[in-house]
């Protein structure tokens, strides 16, 4: 079966939870794309991963991205579907001063982990996740240095974070 | 990062005959020498019988995302070596690509072709470092030397190609930095003549080994269907049996124009997604490389090798996301742009990433020897993981 178009995905998304998704943005396969309430998006990935003709079986990436200027941490899933071979974008819009967002772990394992990293670097909750620890930096690390506003400690355990410039030294 | 290997708590249950046994929380890593760079696992094993192998990565962890976001487009180029130094050109090329399509540039072909020729070099380097480890971590030291040494020689191409031999630096917006050198198109070209029968040497030498079989043959059997749901990309994904390969079935570049076939495991050694077929798969791949390298070589046609970029660049306000077949497999770079010459987030989704996080579930009641296997045959590279 040929791939379905963003258009198509978004009309039968649009049809089944109605106000919970966004308009379709994007202009190209690649960043097709529509915003979802937060409250939905376990029902929605669920939908999108067992309809028939949708079936997308893998989620492929899972990333935020910190918006200061409108105070939102948007959470973005990149589904694919290994058998119909189509491609689409959920956005999820958390507040930047509380961000919280249910866990999609029980529908793709592998956000798992992708939500342990978001955590990590951008401070996102999600609530219902197994095992929400941070992955990459140290338990002890303080805030979550991929948010814009991350200020980087001057010393971690006693060792600097910074030197001086070995040009000057000389 | 940060697991102590303490959290894990030991089970006292109590035998039969009223002795108690206990499990064992053995801490692997992070310098062994068979985890291929930092990484740590936390054991809990009966006796020589796995109950869990947990990772705990981050020690490689070098905040690239973070990177991507100060020093503007053209700069982040020598970076993107850094995440995955096994195989550099693919990351190159993923981040060349999501900087084009923003931007809406395009490449020339003499371009492409220069990029497809060095991004195949590299697959070959990287599978022979791949499989060449692999053998020795499982107790065969001469295929490893026997890979280095043809790795030596790609590496000698690649450096008159672009002067670096492992942190190339090779791509830019727009195209390649450097045409190929005069008469390097021959060498080339007689380079892989040379190497595609040494293929069937090595499988001489260890693939069919009766000992090395053994020890791979069934062993940590994925599924299709679990290997899509941990997102398992590229050789791990296609030895689980699944055909599918982002530069056929998502073409970028010039693969639509070019003849390869796409191996999958087909479980000769016992199941189908088993140690073996993610090994041989690579095997495979690697003649597959030949295929397409002799063709490129071949039809390299004249003209630029890269088009006129403004230096400070600034495309217009907009995401995507490309992919791109690393070595390791589908590689996914997720890149924002809010019109400014910074980039205001770069995702990079790795294969080693998602390999790791499937070793919990596939160590379970594993021998401690064959989880050595497990991480040579997932092909883990831990910058990859970390970033």
């Amino acid at each position: 079966m040929a791939p379905l178009a963003a258009a198509d995905i978004h009309a039968r998304l649009k049809s089944r939870f109605g106000e919970s998704i966004g308009a379709l943005t994007g202009n190209r396969r690649d960043n097709a794309s529509a915003t979802v309430a937060p409250a939905a998006i376990v029902d929605v990935c669920r939908f999108l991963k067992t309809e028939p003709g949708l079936e997308f079986d893998c989620l492929s990436n899972l990333s935020g991205v910190d918006y200061p200027k409108r105070s939102v941490i948007e959470v973005v899933y990149h589904l694919y579907s290994y058998r119909h071979r189509h491609l689409f974008t959920l956005k999820v819009e958390a507040q930047r001063d509380d961000p919280v967002v249910p866990s999609v772990a029980s529908v793709w394992s592998h956000a798992d982990w992708q939500e342990r990293e978001v955590f990590d670097l951008l401070g996102v909750v999600f609530a219902h996740h197994p095992d929400l620890r941070r992955i990459l930096m140290p338990e002890d690390w303080p805030g979550h240095p991929l948010r814009k506003d991350f200020v980087e400690p001057e010393e971690y355990h006693g060792i600097s974070t910074s030197r001086e410039s070995l040009l000057k030294a000389t | 990062m940060g697991l102590t290997g303490f959290e894990v708590e030991v089970q006292r249950p109590q035998a039969d005959g009223g002795l108690s046994t206990e499990d064992m929380t053995l801490s692997m890593g992070p310098q062994h020498p068979s985890t291929h760079g930092v990484l740590r696992f936390v054991v809990r094993a009966d006796g020589e019988v796995m109950k869990e192998a947990i990772p705990d990565i981050g020690y490689l962890h070098r905040s690239i995302e973070k990177i991507a976001e100060k020093v503007g487009w053209h700069g982040f180029m020598p970076y993107t070596d850094r995440v995955d130094y096994v195989a550099a050109m693919p990351c190159n090329q993923g981040w060349a690509m999501a900087a084009e399509r923003l931007a809406g540039i395009e490449v020339p072909r003499r371009g492409e072709y220069c990029r497809v020729i060095a991004t195949e070099f590299n697959r070959i380097q990287s599978h022979l470092l791949s499989v060449g480890s692999m053998a020795m971590d499982i107790g065969a030291y001469t295929p490893f030397t026997h890979a280095l040494r043809e790795r030596e020689y790609i590496n000698d191409l690649i450096e008159e190609l672009c002067g670096a031999r492992l942190t190339f630096n090779y791509m830019r917006i727009g195209g390649v930095a450097w045409d190929v050198p005069p008469a390097w198109r021959e060498k080339a070209l007689a380079y892989v003549q040379r190497f595609e029968p040494l293929i069937d040497e090595f499988n001489d030498l260890i693939s069919y080994n009766r000992i090395y079989t053994e020890r791979l043959g069934g062993v940590a059997v994925v599924s299709a269907r679990d290997a899509i749901d941990y997102n398992l990309v590229g050789p791990n994904l296609r030895g689980s049996g699944v055909q599918y390969d982002v530069r056929r079935d998502e073409p970028y570049s010039i693969y639509p124009e070019l003849e390869f076939e796409i191996p999958v495991g087909r479980g000769e050694m016992g199941a189908v997604g088993d140690c073996f077929d993610r090994y041989i798969v690579r095997i495979l791949e690697m003649k597959e490389c030949c295929k397409i390298l002799r063709q490129c070589l071949q039809q390299l046609p004249p003209g630029p090798v890269i088009t006129k970029v403004a230096r400070n660049l600034k495309p217009p306000a907009g995401d995507c996301y490309i992919r791109v077949e690393s070595a390791r497999g589908d590689m996914g770079w997720y890149v924002v742009s809010d019109g400014t010459a910074f980039p205001h987030r770069c995702k990079i989704r790795t294969g080693s990433f998602a390999a790791i996080s499937i070793v919990p579930k596939l160590s379970r009641n594993l021998m401690i020897a064959d989880l050595i296997a497990v991480i040579a045959s997932l092909d883990l590279v831990a910058p990859e993981i970390d970033r």
